[in-house]
């Protein structure tokens, strides 16, 4: 039912125009992990439902299969 | 470029932001109804319907955008059942409106049974209510299944939106051939439910709204995907922290990628041009781009 349109850009076009704004995306999540680490009382968040989500995100991220975007949203959807 | 926001709450806008709209190529906005921010009132429903049907129309205007709307209880306010059946008996005058484009945004929230129910029966009233919508047949896009009044669907936010859209797909399915997939617009769908929707024919909308829903990069993702059948984008702003230039940014996206302005038109000019164009009351009509 869905006729994809050809991408226009090869992969290090890709790379080069996102590059930098995805690395500026990493750093925002290493800076909110390591805020939550300097958090008050983080023991409390142990077994937190959305600190697991990230890190199994993360998983996602270091996974070669494709549609990365998709699995980490049903990862965080309900049944 | 000309381009038409399919989904954008201006009443909560300042009349700056139709200014700014219209600087930006915008020549019509489709509103649908919407929660206040709070619960209201089944009298409070009747003054937001006015405010839909007589006073946005005037405002945009004055910029020279064509302001359409769409009529319903959001789900957000169906748990209340007798408010409910209160706002949808009233609900019929204003469907007659001339700038009234059908029923929505409709659809679930947390997924309860009574917002199931609510669903449903905005979708019997899209039936029951159609009495024709008196064009010429050459306007008339094809489709299969029944005639009824378009309808513009809501699907659940964040965790809730994937078993949230499987629902309403199957509450609409359950209606059989009464309902024509090519006369209901489902809205922000991502990647985990883009699929689903067009697969079954219906026509899919995806939001750009911060946080909670998607990116003008994500979008034009999709768009490469699926294809740009049946594909619309809109900015949904509105109350809360959102831009209505975010339609035209994902436009810049898709054309700094290198999309063509064939492509561009027809995402954002023609799809919901010809969605809405199924009724009488939509004027904008598709337009041709040729390069010399």
């Amino acid at each position: 039912m869905t006729n994809p349109l050809p991408s226009t850009l090869s992969a290090a076009q890709v790379m080069d125009t996102y590059f930098l704004e995805t690395r500026a995306k990493l750093l925002e999540i290493a800076a909110t992990l390591d805020r939550v680490d300097r958090g008050r009382d983080l023991a409390a968040l142990r077994g937190d439902p959305r600190l697991i989500f990230i890190h199994e995100a993360l998983e996602v991220l270091q996974s070669a299969a494709p549609n990365r975007a998709e699995r980490i949203l049903n990862l965080y959807s309900i049944a | 470029m000309f381009y038409i926001d399919p989904h954008i709450h201006m009443v909560s806008r300042t009349t700056d932001d139709y200014e700014r709209l219209a600087h930006a190529g915008v020549v019509a906005v489709s509103e649908p109804a919407f929660w206040a921010g709070f619960d209201r009132s089944p009298a409070g429903f009747l003054d937001y319907y006015r405010q839909l049907t007589d006073v946005e129309p005037a405002r945009a205007k004055q910029f020279g955008i064509d302001h359409y709307c769409w009529i319903c209880l959001n789900p957000k306010e169906a748990e209340d059942l007798g408010k409910a059946r209160e706002v949808l008996a009233e609900m019929p005058a204003f469907l007659n409106k001339p700038t009234v484009l059908g029923i929505g945004e409709i659809g679930l929230n947390k997924n309860t049974p009574n917002e199931a129910k609510v669903f449903q029966q905005h979708v019997q009233m899209a039936i029951d209510q159609w009495k024709g919508d008196g064009k010429p047949e050459a306007r008339n896009t094809k489709h299969e299944g029944g005639n009824h009044h378009l309808i513009l669907i809501h699907t659940p936010h964040l965790e809730d939106k994937r078993k949230g859209t499987r629902m309403i797909l199957e509450m609409l399915r359950d209606f059989g051939g009464a309902i024509s997939p090519g006369r209901v617009l489902i809205d922000h769908v991502e990647e985990h439910t883009a699929k689903m929707v067009l697969d079954g024919g219906y026509w899919a909308g995806m939001t750009i709204y911060p946080v909670s829903k998607c990116t003008p990069q994500r979008a034009v993702d999709m768009i490469e995907l699926y294809g740009a059948q049946r594909l619309c984008v809109n900015a949904a702003a509105d109350w809360g922290v959102s831009d209505p230039m975010n339609t035209m940014r994902t436009a810049w996206e898709a054309r700094r990628r290198g999309h063509g302005l064939e492509t561009l038109m027809r995402i954002f000019y023609n799809n919901p041009a010809e969605f809405f164009g199924q009724s009488a009351n939509f004027k904008q009509r598709r337009m041709n781009v040729s390069l010399v």
